[in-house]
């Protein structure tokens, strides 16, 4: 070996020394103090921190306070098969890390016994800012919405009280209630709190965007990138606003409409307030990780982002319903050149968060 | 002399004034139990699960397979307006016709009053519907009690759920004629996005004189609910027209049907 060689190795030695010694394991490796007598019931405090660049969370965390055991117990239930009737299906089923905790391989969400469901599965990221969840907003509670997959015949296709009732006799269950909530009962409340608790922890931030918003040291985009946001400014931020880049209204984005008599006709939104006003209105999702968590749209039709802009340059349809901010001095569409789009494309890729997607206290353990 | 023995007299009489206020102390009053007794009817029978034929108000024979609704916010009226209010964390309970338990809702530490009558609202009120799940316990929790009573993809408990079996509905894919109307909707999370509110507040009247509720005792209150109402109490629903009704607009009509079929029955000390 040279002494060039010798050198390498004792660099990738200390490098991988270093790794490992900084790696945010939170107590994961077992308790290194033993507590002698546990007296009085105490879970460890889970450090949720806010980034820098966003706003106030939204959820109410006084009446769900992270701990370390709920959001490990969060976390198990979370990657267990338990919570669907045959055991087949888990939340990650459908919600991937690589893919923005979204699903790229089906456009419409993919169930127990290989049933197809009605919507594309949105990613999971920064839930403590939403204020309602779903295509149409159906629910506006975190934690009410695990009830919704577990119960839905075509998603896990069982019920919140046998799911109970199979934790309540497992083996392993009991325990982690005990760790994270004091006693081995489990509750409805308990049950669905710790899946909050796990979900509220996955906050994406660390995207070459964020970076560049929070001005950090090296930040930087390139020119076509800051073009791309220049123009996203201009022509979208009107609904994907702010960090969340969403202003979480339900909006028509003038989509061709599915036929009546087609099993994909959605009318979203109307279906929770039955208000004419909401006909054909979703959701703004958010663009976080918006390059991994294709295919697009409530219905997943369009596959790339190139698709999605064509549409909002192309192809807006005008309704009654169609969104005021889609149609500007009677022309509807947004206005961008072909080298526009491309620029627009290159500024969402910076929205991907590779820190969120390879995060190893997101993955099973 | 002359004034000594009216003044003895006048004293005792003051003191044993003072000892029956004193026994009769205003600041501790005592209780009683109420005992409301929901009896689900149909006309003038009592309503029988599956097996026994109906006929509706449009003359449509049905059977009923199943009957839930939930009963909350109850008040104990007085003849002077004043009220005693059932403590809200206590006030929610399903009635089910498949759980004759369920069908008696038994209010413990209720003043020693003579009450005339009853508010109570069915369904689950809109400040409980959005309530964190910690306060979703008994018969509220999705995960027990109100399993079937609660839509997950629309957050928000079914107030009450008939369903049955009639000639009269269309087949559906497996041939079976069925109707269920599920109604449910408290007016929506946020003032911008409303919905239908089809919480209802049945307020009755003890009409054959007041529910005396006595230390220690028992008063039962028999509460009748009527299901033909529940097609034709304001505006006849043919159940050929209307075999499902969920989230539509059509729940209104059933919401207030529904709000006229409830009547007071017996009302006595057991």
């Amino acid at each position: 070996m040279t002494r060039w060689q010798h050198v390498g190795i004792l660099a990738a030695i200390v490098f991988y020394g270093v790794m490992v010694g900084c790696q945010n394991d939170s107590g994961k490796d077992g308790p290194i103090e033993p507590e002698p007598k546990p007296v009085e019931f105490k879970a460890t405090p889970y450090n949720w921190k806010k980034p820098a660049n966003f706003d106030d969370p939204k959820y109410d965390f006084t009446k769900n306070p992270l701990t370390v055991e709920g959001v490990a117990l969060g976390k198990t239930l979370f990657y267990d098969g338990i919570l669907s009737r045959d055991g087949s299906v888990t939340c990650a089923f459908c919600h991937q890390s690589f893919s923005g905790f979204a699903h790229n391989d089906h456009a419409l969400s993919h169930g127990i016994g290989d049933k197809i469901g009605t919507r594309n599965v949105p990613g999971i990221e920064n839930v403590a800012w939403k204020t309602a969840f779903f295509w149409d907003g159906g629910i506006a509670d975190l934690d009410l919405l695990p009830i919704s997959p577990i119960q839905n015949p075509v998603e896990m296709g069982d019920s919140l009280a046998n799911v109970l009732k199979k934790i309540r006799t497992s083996g392993q269950y009991p325990a982690l209630f005990k760790a994270a909530f004091g006693t081995e009962d489990v509750t409805t409340e308990r049950f669905l709190k710790a899946l909050s608790q796990f979900m509220l922890t996955m906050v994406s931030a660390n995207s070459r965007y964020d970076k560049y918003s929070r001005k950090e040291t090296g930040a930087a985009l390139t020119d076509q990138e800051a073009r791309g946001l220049a123009l996203f400014k201009q022509n979208c931020s009107g609904c994907h606003t702010g960090e969340q880049f969403t202003d979480q209204s339900y909006r028509n984005n003038g989509l061709r409409m599915q036929l009546a008599n087609s099993k994909d006709f959605d009318l979203g939104r109307y279906q929770i307030t039955l208000n004419l006003n909401d006909y054909n209105k979703f959701r703004v999702p958010s663009l976080r990780n918006v390059e991994r968590t294709s295919p697009y749209m409530h219905d997943g039709r369009f596959q790339t982002l190139e698709q999605v802009l064509d549409h909002y340059i192309n192809d807006v349809q005008d309704t009654p319903q169609l969104d005021p901010l889609l149609k500007k001095n009677g022309k509807t569409g947004v206005a961008l050149t072909a080298a526009d789009k491309s620029d627009v494309i290159t500024f969402l890729r910076t929205l991907t968060d590779n820190d969120f997607i390879t995060d190893r206290r997101f993955q099973p353990d | 002399m002359k004034n000594a023995l009216p003044a003895s007299v006048m004293s005792l009489f003051l003191f044993l004034t003072v000892l029956a206020a004193c026994h009769n102390d205003p600041l501790e009053p005592e209780y009683g139990t109420v005992q409301l007794k929901f009896a689900n009817v149909v006309g003038a029978q009592d309503l029988k699960l599956d097996s026994t034929s109906y006929t509706n108000g449009s003359g449509e024979p049905f059977t009923v397979t199943k009957l839930n609704y939930f009963i909350s916010n109850i008040k104990l009226k007085k003849a002077d307006g004043s009220a005693y209010v059932v403590p809200q964390d206590s006030s929610y309970f399903l009635v089910s016709q498949s759980n004759p338990a369920s069908q008696l809702i038994t209010l413990r530490n209720v003043p020693v009053d003579d009450y005339t009558g009853i508010d109570f609202v069915v369904g689950v009120d809109s400040l409980r519907n959005t309530m964190e799940i910690g306060k979703r316990t008994g018969a509220l929790d999705p995960g027990g009690a109100a399993a079937g009573m609660y839509w997950d993809w629309n957050s928000g408990y079914i107030f009450l759920k008939l369903e049955g079996t009639s000639a009269k509905a269309p087949a559906d894919a497996t041939g079976k004629h069925n109707f269920m109307y599920h109604i449910g909707l408290f007016g929506g999370y946020k003032k911008e996005s409303k919905t239908i509110n089809n919480l209802r507040t049945i307020q009755l009247a003890f009409g054959t004189g007041p529910a005396h509720v006595i230390v220690n005792g028992t008063t039962g209150v028999q509460i009748k609910a009527n299901v033909l109402k529940i097609f034709d109490g304001v505006k006849r629903l043919s159940i050929a027209a209307h075999p499902d009704i969920m989230v539509s607009d059509s729940s209104e009509i059933v919401a207030n049907n529904y709000a006229k079929m409830f009547s007071v029955g017996t009302v006595q000390v057991d």
